[in-house]
Order: C-alpha cells, then structure tokens, then sequence
C-alpha cells in the first residue's frame, strides 16, 4: 500500500532523516517510535508531502506520490495533528466537511457522513454548530480525527494523536480507537513518542533514531529480539510491563470465551489486561468457557504467571 | 462660559454651509486615501507575510514615510502634484500605509502554526489557505490597523487645508490666524467627533462575530466608497478663474469678505496656505492669489499686484509692538528698537523678502548685510543685563525683522536675546505677548486694527485707510485694552493684494479689482 525507499531529507547540513525504507501493508497501522528530533515527524510530513523529501521515492497504491499534484494528493490522505490544528473560526460541522467541501461534495453526501462519523466516534450531534474552543480536549481530539476520516481516505497519517491529551483522556480515546471499525480499515502511519502507545496501536513498530531506523517489527519483536542496544535501552524502563502486555495465555476452545463473574472478556486479551482484571474483583480466577458455555479450565493468577513464562520463553528462544 | 459656547453655536449656525462642506471634505479626503491604503496595504502585507525575505524592506519604506513630518511631506509633493486634493490623498496615503501593511503581516504571521498546517494537510491550495484561513482568523488585527489608520487620517486630514485641499483644517488654520476661537473649535470639535464616531465605529466592526463576516465584507467596501464620494460633493462647481486665498484672508473684512461685499467679486476659491500659494499661482494652477505687497515672490513669479481702487485693504504698517513691562525692565530697548524706524521702504523690504523666499539666503544674513549697508550694524557686546526676548510669525519676513532687532539689541545694549521666531499665526504671536512669553513682535497696523482688536465697521470706515489715523487708533487702544506699547513704524507697508500672473492679467486686460470683477461677470 505505502512503500517507501530511500527517503532523505536534509536541512541545511542536518539530517533528519536518513535513506530510510520500509512497507506498510493495506490495512496495517505502522507507529513510528522514537525521541523527539529523530526525523520521525519529518518522515511522516514527507508521505503526504508537508514537507518535500531531498531524495528517494515514496509510493502510494502503487503511484510516485512526488509525481502527483500535493493538493490533490492530500484530499486522498487522512491527516491528524497533536493539537489538532481545529480551525478556530469553523464549527465542528464546517471542521468536519472542510475535506468534502474541496472535494465538492453535496451538502446531502457531506451531512450524512458527519453525523455517521458522529455516532462513531461517541460525539453529540449537539456539538456541531459548536466552535472547537467550547469543546473538551478528547471531543477536539475525536473531531480531528473525524475530519481526517469524512472522505474515508484509505490511507491515514496521525502525528502524535493523542500527545495533547491527560493521560486518562488518552487511554480512553486509545481503547475507542482501537476499536473501530472505521480504523480497522485503514492502512495508518503514526507518529509518536510513548513506547506503550506504540505497542497498544501497532501492528508493527519502527524505532527510529538520529533519522534512520534501529529495529522494525512486531512489538514482540522488539521487546524480545531487541536488535541493539538503543533498541533495549530505549525499551528499558517499561520492559517488564510491555512484555505483560504483549503476552496472551493460550486461546478458549473455538467460539468459546474467558469470563469473569458473568462478564465476557475478549479472547484476545493480554496477560496484563486478564491479571488487571483479577485484581479488581474479588474472584479467585477466569473462567474459560467453551462454544457450549461450559466450563473447561480456569485461569488464576499461578496460571497467568506460569503462562507468562512459557511465552517469553519461546520468544527468546525464537 | 455659557455666552462662549452660545457665540460657537452661532457661529457654526451662520457658517454651516461651510461647516458641512468642510465635514464632507474631510470625511472623504479621509477614506479616499484609506481606500487606497487598504487596496494597496492590504496585498503588500499578505505578500510580505509569504514571502518575509521582503518584509523588512517594506515595513521599514512605511515606518520611513510614517515618521516624516506631515507639513513637510506636503512640501515635497507639491512639486511633483501640485495643490489640491492628490497630493492631500497621496500624503494621507503614505500615513496610512505603515499600520494597514504592519497589521495585516502580524495577523497572518500570527496564524497558529497547527491550524495552518491543517490546512495544507486537508488539501487546500494557497489561495484557499489565504481565503478561508489566513485572512479570516487574520481579521480582528487588520482590522484594528485600519482603525488605527483611519484616525491617523482624520487627524492629518485638517493639514490638507495648507495645499488647497479643503477640510475641516481650513477653519482650524483660519482661526488660528484670525485669532478666531470659534472659528478653531468649529473646525477642532468636529474633527475630534469624526475621529471619536469612526474609531467607535471600528471598533464594533472588529467584535462583530465571525459568523456576520461576510454580510460585512459586502457592506464594508460600499460605505467606504460612499464616504470617499463626500469629497467630490463640494467641489462640485468650478469657474473660469481660480483664487487661492489663505484661511487667514478667507475670513477677513479686508479679505475674501470685503472683495465680497464691496466689490461684489464672485470667484471660485479654494483655500491654501501662503507658504505653496505663489508657486501654485506661477503654475497655473490658481490665477488670483491674496499675497502681501513686499513678498519676495512677487518679484520671483513674476505676479503683479492688482490696484485696489474701492480701498477695502487698510495699511499695514510694519511697526514693533512691545509690553510695558519689558520697556520698564529694559530701560534701553525701545531706542535701540526705534533705530530701524523709517529705514525700510515697500521696495527695500520686497527685496529683502526676495532674498530669502527666493535667493534662499539666510534671513540673519539679509538682516546682517541690511545693518552693514545702512551703517547700523555692531558687533555684539555679550552682556548680560537680561534677557530680551523676540517673537516673530512663521514667514520670511518676521524672520529678517526679528534677527535685526536681535542683532541691534545686543549690539548697542548689554541685553542678550532670545529669538522665539516661527510663532504660527497672529492669534499664536499676540497670546505669547499677552502672556509675556515674548517681549516684542513686530506687527501690522492692519492686523491689528482687524485680527486682534476686531475693530467694528464703523470705526475702519472712519479711519479710511489713512496711515497715520490707523497706527493711532491702534496705539491708543493697545495701550489702553493691553498695556502694549506700538513703536515708532519701521517704514514699508506690507498690505493684502490680489495678485495675478503679469501675463494673463495683461491678456485678459485686468488692472484693477474692479477689472477683475467686470470680466469675471461677462458670462
């Protein structure tokens, strides 16, 4: 879907980034991790050519973007801003339809798209003839996000979507976003500098410093085959937390699920989110329930460290 | 009080046909040149917000323009426009370029970062960015520098009446040299309304909510351009000849309104300050001009003085007028003052004049080389028994008076001096005596009989322009009403005259006021 080779771009003497390369497959989302000044901001604002490369290639669905007149290519391309970059003087609804309308939608189109994206992103259709300063931070953020979504572009590009927001706010609107189903659809690059974003979004992560890439891969990859020392150092400090994170106990039987006092928890379920669990109830262990919701094991706590264990036992071993 | 305010009503009652006019005017030199200023402004700070390598050199062009003193800008112009409204509109202009250029650069410039990054990232083209971002979010701050622009211009506005350009400053100027306050205040007050009612105006336009924009952005243009068509209102008529009188002859029994009235004269007559007054004449762009009968410049122009044959200009014998006081405190003055008396003759003093208005020698040369010719002169004696303070009005003239009598003061007595020369007008000059801010200035028999002491109808027809029956009246009062005291006469008598150029006056076959008069009336 994204294939970039070779990009450079320089300032002057500095490079900010380095002849990188890497592929993003269609309907992959790619965070790019790394400390601020690494060029991973850069390389993002070069895919949709905010800022134009020095040298290389980048190709979208197949098409030399540098090829293709930037206006038009930017309509086709998602755009989300840390601070959102609302426009202050527009309300939500003129926010939302700046795309259709330089696309010439109709107004029917447009209106039936905003109050869609609405609903999916949780928003109050009451909020639309607000201006983006009588919003709360989550409902400009979400606003932002449904202005880069209203002519469903395929390709989305986020640059610290969520930097701006408290650390609540945050995990909320990252739980929502992960979610959707309009995301899920999406080939999405994101920018950012928090490891546990990176690994909660992505599907792959690519760690960049001093404008080239040290290690891209699964979040598994790079916290169990970290591929230098930047890579470990830089993982370091939430190591233990994110391999809980990325740890999963072994699957329920086909159509069966984990429960939990009568609550159904996703079977995709980290160890982290399982052991979170736990210990806000007052139950001894997770049931696991087969397509007959019949139950055929339990999970407590010795189980989930034991389970714990066994998986980044493999992955070292990999 | 209340009589004051009572004769300023009457007044603006009685000269409201000016009044509005004037007010007209001035609205729309005002707007003439905002326009101007916005429609060129306006583009030349967007682009300098694009591209900012140029901003510096723009911003500093304006700032330059911005810090020249009003009068002198009009200076420079008047040899490239001449008189009239374009050099007024050009000079307003330049004022009002500096804060519509600087504000529409900060407010773009000042467009956050991330909404502008925004917008480029949705897909808008330049243009688009400037329409629905830039300029929009921009606004409230241009708006505010043409707010500021405006009562700039309302204010400079009033010097427009200097070169003939009209304007609320013609009763301003022409008060101030009539020693007129209700003519001042006639002119001062509604200027001050102006530039308070715009300003207020603006102000509600810059908090108008960004929703309403538009419906503004139709109305703004249409009413400034209907403000701007004020101009042309009044001066909606013209006529065969072009007078060009100062604000000061405008007003005067024995000026514009004695021409009125006792020769019936009816010219077409816009009003210009004396300073540009002969140079316009010589360039055809006036025909008739109120000068003074030993200006310099009638020689240089070429003008010829008209023959007032029905006497409505009353001698104005050039004599120092000095307060009691500083005869008592500087024993010696008044026989070191009289030692000019009887020296300068109408033709000396017009070649004096020349020498300065045209020769652009220094008045405190000519005065030198005078007292040398004449035997007078002394080298200075550096004493110091007190201070000996001289006035003079604000042309060539009083400037080469005032440094002979400084010269003889301090040459033939232990005074020293301090000159306190370009005292804007008659009104300016006798309350700086009054207050005893000066102690002497040389004055007009004429304008003191008219400007200062206001003589009524009566008693001028009983003198009858006599020089001596003048010059005694005027003694005994300022004596009596001021404790001034009138010295002995210096000699020349530096009247009002019409002037026309000797070419045209001789072609149309105009000698005489009343020539004048007749030929203006044949159709």
């Amino acid at each position: 879907m994204i294939k970039v080779e070779n990009l450079s771009k320089t300032f002057g003497n500095i490079k900010a980034v380095d002849k990188v390369s890497f592929e993003v497959s269609e309907r992959e989302t790619l965070v790019l991790l790394g400390t601020s000044g690494c060029g991973k901001t850069t390389l993002l604002k070069m895919i949709n050519r905010l800022i134009e490369p020095t040298s290389g290639t980048v190709m979208v669905n197949g098409e030399n973007i540098l090829n293709k007149n930037a206006t038009e290519l930017r309509r086709g391309i998602g755009y989300v801003l840390q601070n959102t970059g609302l426009f202050p003087h527009y309300t939500v609804a003129e926010n939302i339809a700046v795309v259709p309308q330089l696309l010439k939608w109709d107004k029917k189109k447009t209106e039936a798209r905003t109050r869609e994206l609405l609903q999916k992103l949780h928003l109050d259709k009451k909020i639309l003839s607000a201006y983006p300063n009588e919003l709360s931070g989550g409902q400009q953020q979400r606003v932002g996000l449904a202005r880069a979504l209203a002519v469903d572009p395929p390709v989305l590009l986020m640059d610290e979507p969520f930097g701006a927001l408290d650390t609540i706010t945050r995990s909320k609107i990252q739980a929502e976003f992960k979610g959707l189903d309009e995301l899920k659809r999406k080939t999405i690059i994101m920018v950012t500098h928090d490891v546990q974003e990176a690994f909660e979004l992505g599907d792959r992560v690519c760690l960049m410093d001093k404008g080239s890439i040290v290690q891209l891969g699964t979040p598994a990859d790079l916290l169990f085959n970290p591929a230098s020392e930047f890579a470990i150092d830089f993982l370091k400090e939430q190591q233990l937390l994110l391999e809980f994170k990325t740890a999963k106990p072994a699957p329920p039987p086909k159509g069966g699920t984990f429960e939990l006092d009568g609550v159904v928890l996703p079977s995709e379920a980290s160890l982290w989110f399982l052991l979170e669990q736990l210990k806000f109830t007052n139950t001894e262990y997770i049931s696991i329930l087969d397509s007959e919701r019949k139950e055929v094991g339990k999970l407590g706590i010795e189980k989930l460290m034991a389970a714990f264990y066994q998986h980044t036992k493999n992955y070292r071993h990999e | 009080m209340n009589e004051a305010q009572q004769t300023l009503w009457q007044f603006m009652q009685q000269q409201s046909d000016k009044l509005i006019a004037q007010t007209l005017q001035h609205i729309g030199l005002t707007f003439i040149s905002l326009i101007i200023a916005i429609v060129i402004g306006l583009p030349l700070g967007i682009f300098i917000a694009r591209r900012k390598q140029f901003a510096g050199a723009v911003l500093g062009f304006a700032g330059i323009m911005q810090t020249i003193p009003s009068i002198a800008l009009l200076g420079f112009l008047i040899p490239v426009l001449g008189i009239g409204a374009k050099p007024a509109i050009v000079a307003l202009f330049l004022y009002a370029l500096l804060p519509i250029i600087r504000n529409a650069y900060t407010g773009i410039t000042g467009v956050n970062t991330d909404v502008r990054e925004a917008a480029v990232a949705m897909g808008m083209s330049s243009p688009q960015i400037l329409a629905k971002v830039e300029l929009p979010l921009a606004m409230p701050v241009i708006l505010a520098g043409i707010r500021t622009a405006t009562v700039i211009n309302v204010g400079v506005a009033t010097l427009a009446s200097y070169i003939a350009a009209g304007g609320l400053g013609e009763f301003i100027f022409g008060g101030i040299s009539l020693n007129n306050t209700n003519m001042i205040l006639a002119g001062a007050i509604p200027a001050a309304l102006l530039a308070i009612l715009f300003d207020a105006l603006l102000s509600l336009v810059q908090k108008v909510n960004l929703k309403k924009a538009k419906a503004f952005a139709v109305a703004a243009p249409v009413l400034v351009v209907l403000l701007s068509s004020f101009y042309f209102l009044p001066s909606a008529y013209g006529g065969k000849l072009t007078a060009g009188f100062t604000p000061e002859f405008m007003g005067r029994q024995d000026g514009n309104l004695g021409l009125q009235s006792r020769y019936g004269l009816k010219i077409h007559t816009i009003v210009i300050s004396d300073a540009v007054m002969y140079k316009a004449a010589f360039e055809k762009e006036l025909d008739v001009i109120s000068g003074y009968s030993t200006d310099g410049r009638l020689k240089a122009f070429d003008l010829v003085t008209l023959v007032d044959d029905k006497k409505i200009f009353p001698p104005y014998y050039a004599a120092p007028i000095v307060s009691e006081e500083a005869l008592r405190k500087f024993p010696d003055l008044e026989k070191t003052l009289n030692l000019l008396s009887g020296k300068i003759n109408d033709s000396l003093m017009t070649d004096l004049n020349y020498r300065t208005d045209y020769l652009h020698q220094s008045p405190e040369r000519v005065a030198k080389d005078f007292l040398i010719a004449h035997k007078l002169w002394r080298p200075a004696r550096k004493g110091h028994a007190g201070e000996v303070r001289i006035g003079s009005k604000i042309f060539g003239e009083q400037y080469i008076l005032a440094n002979m009598y400084a010269m003889l003061i301090e040459g033939y007595t232990d005074y020293s001096v301090a000159t306190k020369t370009g005292l804007g007008g008659t009104k300016i000059c006798f309350d700086a005596l009054t207050n005893n801010q000066i102690d002497f200035y040389p004055e007009y028999t004429g304008t003191g009989l008219l400007a200062i002491l206001q003589a009524p109808k009566t008693v001028v027809d009983r003198l009858g322009g006599d020089k001596n029956k003048t010059y005694n009246y005027v003694k005994n009062e300022f004596a009596k009403q001021y404790h001034i005291k009138w010295l002995q006469p210096i000699g020349f008598n530096n009247a009002y005259a019409l002037m026309m150029r000797q070419k045209q006056a001789a072609a149309l076959g105009v000698k005489t006021i009343s020539d004048l008069k007749h030929y203006l009336d044949k159709k």
